[in-house]
């Protein structure tokens, strides 16, 4: 008995490491089978706390990958809504939609003056009326400035006094669009603050404050931007869509709520 | 052991665990390689201690990273494996320099410390493959494994003593 003790003794640390190893051996054979993992896998309390706070800080690397993705999915759905919302509106009353869209056709053109106006073939007999929208199928094309009973005349955004909201495309970045009295091939767009970031090649399309355009109809990309030291704006060149030497068909849109809009904007002035 | 040392080897242990669970489980460079950096555990350890604690300890250390790796109780085994052979180790490396009442692994020269460390990469990793692979048929799938992913635990094991070492005075 006294050997047996002292050979324990002696060789105690021997003799731990072999029932260790053993049970450990033993876990792992009896984990092997699927149906034993439940207690030994890292979905119990102590590692899943551990795993969930570890995630919780990880993910925030990962959220601007994962807004992207939900954003793209956004625009996907948006863009299936919005086809069907236009499906639907077919039988539907026309007077609940929000734009309504003539077809007309440029009679005549001028892209050579400071001021151009072109003159379109439809008017107020066919429901023509001032500040309607005018656009061909490339892009943003101008604004009905007044309309006779056969025809109408269009201020081209390639006038000194048109100023028209447009945005950098999938951005809220907004400004101005003016023009130069330059080139007939670009106008400029103004106000767009120094901390955006832009790059030559980016799409500017028609922003949300106008009461005339929707939003996002296109109107060129970038030509090229400058920014000085002092100014806190970019000046932005953009290369029209349409090509102004050559106009055929156009499309006038009218918003029907642009009146109640109007009448709003101009309560808050008087009240102020 | 004095509770300084204790508190140390307990810090070493939890801080070891979580940065072997979080960090070098999800490394899985070049496709399948993780190094084990939790063996520096026992490089860290100190000379003139209990050996069943030492045991017991790897035991459990080893047990805590299984389950966060869902490995069963594989790191347990090698964990254990390597604790039992430390000593062995720590004589063919220092020699007789383990004798003297004061000696330190930090006091031995670079080549000593270095080699002690693959050491017991060596025989952890050997451990934990076979176990793994679990077939003598493999051989040489077990040993690739040992040398690719013990080579990075050496790697990173060394990074590591590197800037948590106590500046010699």
């Amino acid at each position: 008995m006294q050997r047996i003790i002292n050979f324990i003794l002696r060789n105690k640390n021997t003799l731990l490491y072999a029932l260790l190893l053993l049970l450990s051996l033993f876990l792992t054979i009896q984990n092997n089978d699927y149906h034993q993992t439940r207690y030994f896998n890292s979905a119990n309390w102590l590692t899943g706390r551990v795993y969930k706070t570890s995630e919780s800080v990880r993910k925030y690397f990962w959220l601007r990958e994962e807004n992207e993705r939900l954003m793209e999915e956004n625009r996907r759905l948006h863009t299936r809504l919005y086809n069907v919302a236009r499906e639907d509106s077919i039988a539907l009353d026309t007077s609940q939609l929000t734009y309504s869209v003539l077809t007309a056709r440029v009679i005549k053109n001028s892209y050579g003056e400071a001021n151009n106006y072109l003159t379109i073939d439809k008017g107020r007999r066919d429901g023509v009326v001032q500040d309607m929208g005018v656009i061909t199928p490339q892009g943003i094309l101008g604004i009905v400035e007044r309309s006779s009973q056969g025809f109408a005349s269009v201020q081209s955004v390639l006038n000194a006094k048109s100023n028209i909201n447009a945005k950098i495309r999938n951005t809220d970045y907004f400004g101005s669009l003016t023009w130069n009295q330059e080139d007939y091939r670009l106008v400029q767009l103004e106000d767009i603050p120094r901390l955006v970031p832009l790059k030559v090649g980016d799409t500017i399309v028609t922003g949300a404050m106008s009461s005339i355009f929707p939003e996002n109809i296109p109107i060129g990309t970038i030509e090229n931007f400058t920014l000085s030291e002092s100014d806190s704006f970019y000046q932005i060149d953009v290369r029209l869509f349409n090509d102004m030497t050559s106009l055929g068909q156009v499309y006038l849109i009218l918003n029907r709520k642009r009146p109640e809009i109007l009448e709003l904007e101009n309560q808050t002035r008087n009240d102020r | 052991m004095t509770g300084n040392s204790l508190l140390t080897g307990i810090v070493r242990f939890i801080s070891l665990l979580l940065v072997q669970a979080l960090v070098f489980n999800h490394l899985n460079i070049l496709g399948s390689i993780n190094p084990m950096v939790y063996v520096l555990f026992f490089y860290w350890y100190p000379v003139q201690e209990n050996r069943s604690v030492l045991i017991g300890t790897a035991f459990l250390l080893g047990f805590f990273v299984d389950l966060f790796s869902d490995t069963m109780a594989l790191h347990t085994a090698a964990s254990l494996t390597t604790a039992f052979f430390r000593i062995a180790l720590m004589r063919f490396v220092f020699g007789v320099n383990l004798e003297f009442q004061n000696f330190r692994i930090s006091n031995s020269t670079r080549v000593q410390q270095s080699s002690f460390l693959a050491l017991l990469i060596v025989i952890h990793h050997l451990a934990f493959f076979s176990l793994e692979i679990f077939s003598l048929s493999n051989l040489l799938l077990i040993l690739k494994r040992v040398v690719f992913t013990g080579v990075s635990t050496f790697i990173f094991a060394t990074l590591l003593a590197a800037l948590f070492a106590r500046s010699k005075e």
